[in-house]
């Protein structure tokens, strides 16, 4: 095991062409963005990469972690193994083709990222959405909150031990992918939503899927939250674990259940309402400590909150067009537009400057992972290895959304 | 007055002194003795497969899966399918690895696991040996599987396995405390340390076990016994040696092919081995569960002691299954926490309790 110390000490005998080009020094934060070096100089301190594959980043995060022992001293997350330049490859092509390209940003919210993009164009040229289109639009990210929620139930288990979880929570999620798939074909990547309203029209089993789903999930949460958020093993690892000051949150502009969790009051569905979510009656939960507990709660009733929207969207589900006529193609006039929504994960904006073309000029994604994902080092550090992987799991990455 | 079990199962070792008839006396101890390992070989392979298999069937029944079912009926012949794969894979070591310690720490395990089970009284006459000090011996002889662990973890020259080494070696220094002063408890309660003697002093009926003989303290050194070795198995929720969320593999992450087969064996045999432990102190071993009944418990005794005994060591197995499929896992300063803190006092607290008892004669 080489260690920062012992390359020092052993002097040139242990550093190798290959050894020097990838140096444990380049792991670290830029000098000035260091923590400062242990008191104790005894201290052993090494590097242990986690990812990019590994089990429990969900994906190609590297994540650099300076260990002394067990405990966690400096986390250092290292991105771009899945860059695909999404935010380039869309001055290429047209917004419509553009949906499907926003499939790939975070793929466990596909459609809110479909709805984001068609909201920016609709704002533009202030095309108008029909009723029932914009239920359907409601309807289908509230389903979409709630498989993305269950998903991360399940992993949140997986990576405290409990493997179990991660079945049970496949086993609802897997109703509400059916729907998905009914609905366009597809369950993760759905090109769904169209400015204007969506593709296609739901078929007319949607709604008795939905009253199904409605049925069964109160007593599936119930359990669920018994199984795993009750266990005393899951509170002792998650309670004052990785807390997160309300400062803290705001300053690294974290959004979605991580912000909510430090007990600060921001959902965009209240704040900002889009669609038709004013019209609709829920709560934001909020946490009280803001650590791995609270961002737990925090999506745990969510879920019922999603259920509550559901509920009362399927109740007075309208008639009518799913879809204002759509336009062969969507000239932007000059500008910049901003549309923003809530995601499972929290904030995601995006920006388009159009010079008046059938493409953006530039178009640019704010995803919440991104910000989500920097608090990672103000969590980690001091805690043990363990707790990492804990903190991680609560702050529900999508590694896709971070890189774009 | 009914028929002890001793007086139905008289001691009578047919193929030993068929063997003795046979040879002169060193040719028959030598043979005998190898007739012996080779039952126990035979037990510890049949036993890997069996319990895999079972723990795949378990596991797959929790998780709403069938688990294994192509090969074979309800995928019975799954287990000798993965060890035929990994035997034929490449066994891949590490640059910078210890080679001889790398590949000598997989036997540890299995091989701690065959000593034990040469101690075991599954019947009456079904126990290879019987040192007086039995439970001394079998208290020696556990640290080794943890031993392998942790060499195997030092050998593989890879951080993960080395976090996972240092875990373990945790572990061991601390469980096995607990489960020293537990086994004591047992010794103290039957007045021997033979592993037979132990079953013996629990003969009679189910109220006779330590489990229920010991007025409430019995199901508490049952539940705390269950929880230590728990953790000397390193199995969830204790499984922070492994840690495959955390460490991707801990110590075995460098091993492949038949010398990471042999871990796995290891550690699946090793779970028989300490429910079979729990079985023998606590269980009445091989005992039948007799309630003092007229009619019933001849019939429960025409049922031969092994069955018995498997059947409880089976139920044993099963509860750490279950353990392991529900509960997420702990801490490494919470498993020491937990250990240090509560286990070990309570411990003592409970012999010191048992030993009032005994003095007092509540016991039974």
């Amino acid at each position: 095991m080489l260690t920062a110390a012992d390359t020092e000490k052993n002097g040139k005998e242990m550093i190798t062409e290959s050894f020097s080009e990838y140096s444990l020094e380049g792991n670290t934060l830029p000098e000035g963005f260091r923590l400062p070096p242990p008191e104790d100089e005894e201290a052993e301190e090494f590097f242990v990469n986690i990812g990019p594959q590994h089990p429990s980043t969900h994906g190609v995060l590297r994540v650099v972690v300076r260990l002394n022992g067990e405990t966690v001293v400096e986390v250092v997350p290292h991105l771009g193994y899945i860059h695909r330049s999404i935010e380039k490859m869309a001055e290429n092509q047209t917004y419509v083709q553009n949906i499907h390209l926003s499939d790939r940003l975070d793929y466990l919210s596909a459609f809110s990222n479909n709805l984001c993009l068609c909201m920016a164009v609709e704002q533009a040229l202030e095309i108008g959405v029909p009723e029932r289109g914009e239920y359907i639009r409601l309807m289908i990210c509230e389903l979409q909150r709630l498989q993305s929620h269950l998903l991360w139930w399940g992993v949140l288990g997986m990576d405290m031990g409990a493997f179990t979880t991660f079945f049970y929570g496949f086993r609802e999620r897997e109703l509400i992918n059916d729907i998905f798939e009914e609905l366009c074909g597809a369950r993760l990547t759905v090109n769904y939503f169209r400015p204007g309203g969506s593709s296609v029209d739901v078929p007319g089993t949607f709604i008795p899927r939905v009253k199904h789903l409605l049925k069964i999930m109160p007593k599936v949460l119930d359990e669920y939250s018994n199984l795993l958020n009750k266990n005393i093993i899951f509170l002792e690892r998650t309670k004052g674990i990785g807390i997160l000051s309300p400062e803290k949150a705001l300053s690294y502009g974290s959004t979605g259940a991580v912000l909510r969790g430090s007990g600060i009051n921001y959902d965009v569905r209240k704040n900002d309402p889009y669609s038709i979510y004013d019209q609709f009656d829920f709560d934001v939960p909020l946490g009280s400590v803001g650590d791995s507990y609270d961002r737990c709660q925090v999506r745990m009733e969510e879920m019922e909150q999603s259920l509550r929207i559901l509920k009362q969207a399927a109740a007075r589900f309208p008639g009518g067009p799913h879809r204002s006529q759509p336009q062969q193609n969507y000239k932007l006039p000059k500008g910049s537009y901003y549309s923003q929504v809530e995601t499972p994960r929290g904030l995601l904006g995006v920006y388009i400057v159009s010079d008046g073309g059938i493409k953006p000029y530039r178009l640019k994604y704010r995803s919440p992972n991104f910000s989500n994902l920097n608090v990672l080092n103000e969590l980690a550090a001091g805690h043990k290895v363990a707790d990492l992987i804990t903190i991680m799991s609560t702050l529900d990455l999508v590694i896709p959304d971070i890189d774009r | 007055m009914m028929p002890s079990s001793a007086e139905l199962y008289p001691v009578n070792n047919f193929i030993g002194d068929l063997v003795r008839s046979i040879f002169q006396q060193p040719a028959a101890a030598v043979i005998n003795g190898l007739l012996a390992l080779l039952s126990l070989m035979a037990l510890v392979g049949s036993l890997g497969a069996v319990l895999i298999f079972l723990e795949r069937k378990v596991s797959a029944h929790f998780q709403l899966r069938f688990g294994p079912m192509r090969v074979g009926p309800h995928g019975l012949l799954q287990p000798l399918a993965d060890g035929i794969k990994s035997i034929f894979k490449e066994i891949i070591k590490p640059a910078g690895a210890d080679t001889f310690i790398f590949f000598l720490a997989p036997l540890l395990p299995v091989s701690a696991a065959f000593l034990v089970l040469a101690v075991i009284p599954f019947d009456h006459h079904l126990q290879v040996a019987d040192p007086a000090g039995g439970v001394l011996y079998v208290l020696g002889i556990s640290g080794l599987s943890i031993l392998g662990i942790l060499l195997a973890g030092w050998a593989s020259n890879n951080k993960y396995s080395l976090l996972g080494a240092m875990r373990s070696g945790a572990q061991m220094v601390s469980f096995e405390i607990s489960i020293a002063l537990l086994m004591l408890l047992i010794v103290m309660l039957s007045g021997t340390a033979s592993l037979r003697g132990i079953v013996l002093a629990q003969e009679g009926t189910i109220f006779d076990w330590w489990i229920f003989k010991l007025p409430f303290l019995g199901i508490v050194a049952f539940i705390m016994y269950l929880v230590a070795s728990t953790a000397e198995l390193n199995r969830t929720p204790f499984d922070i040696a492994e840690a495959e969320s955390e460490l991707t593999g801990g110590f075995a992450t460098e091993y492949s092919g038949i010398s990471f087969a042999m871990f796995f064996l290891g550690e699946f045999v090793n779970m028989f081995v300490a429910a079979c432990l729990v079985t023998t102190f606590f269980l009445g071993g091989f005992h039948a569960p007799l309630f003092g009944l007229p009619v019933i418990d001849p019939l429960l005794n025409l049922i031969p002691g092994f069955l018995w005994f498997f059947a409880k060591a089976f139920l044993i197995v099963f509860l750490y299954m279950w353990f392991r499929w529900t509960f997420p896992r702990v801490r490494v300063d919470q498993l020491m926490y937990l250990e240090w803190k509560i286990m070990l006092p309570a411990s003592l607290i409970l012999l010191m309790l048992s030993g009032l008892f005994v003095a007092q004669g509540w016991v039974g």
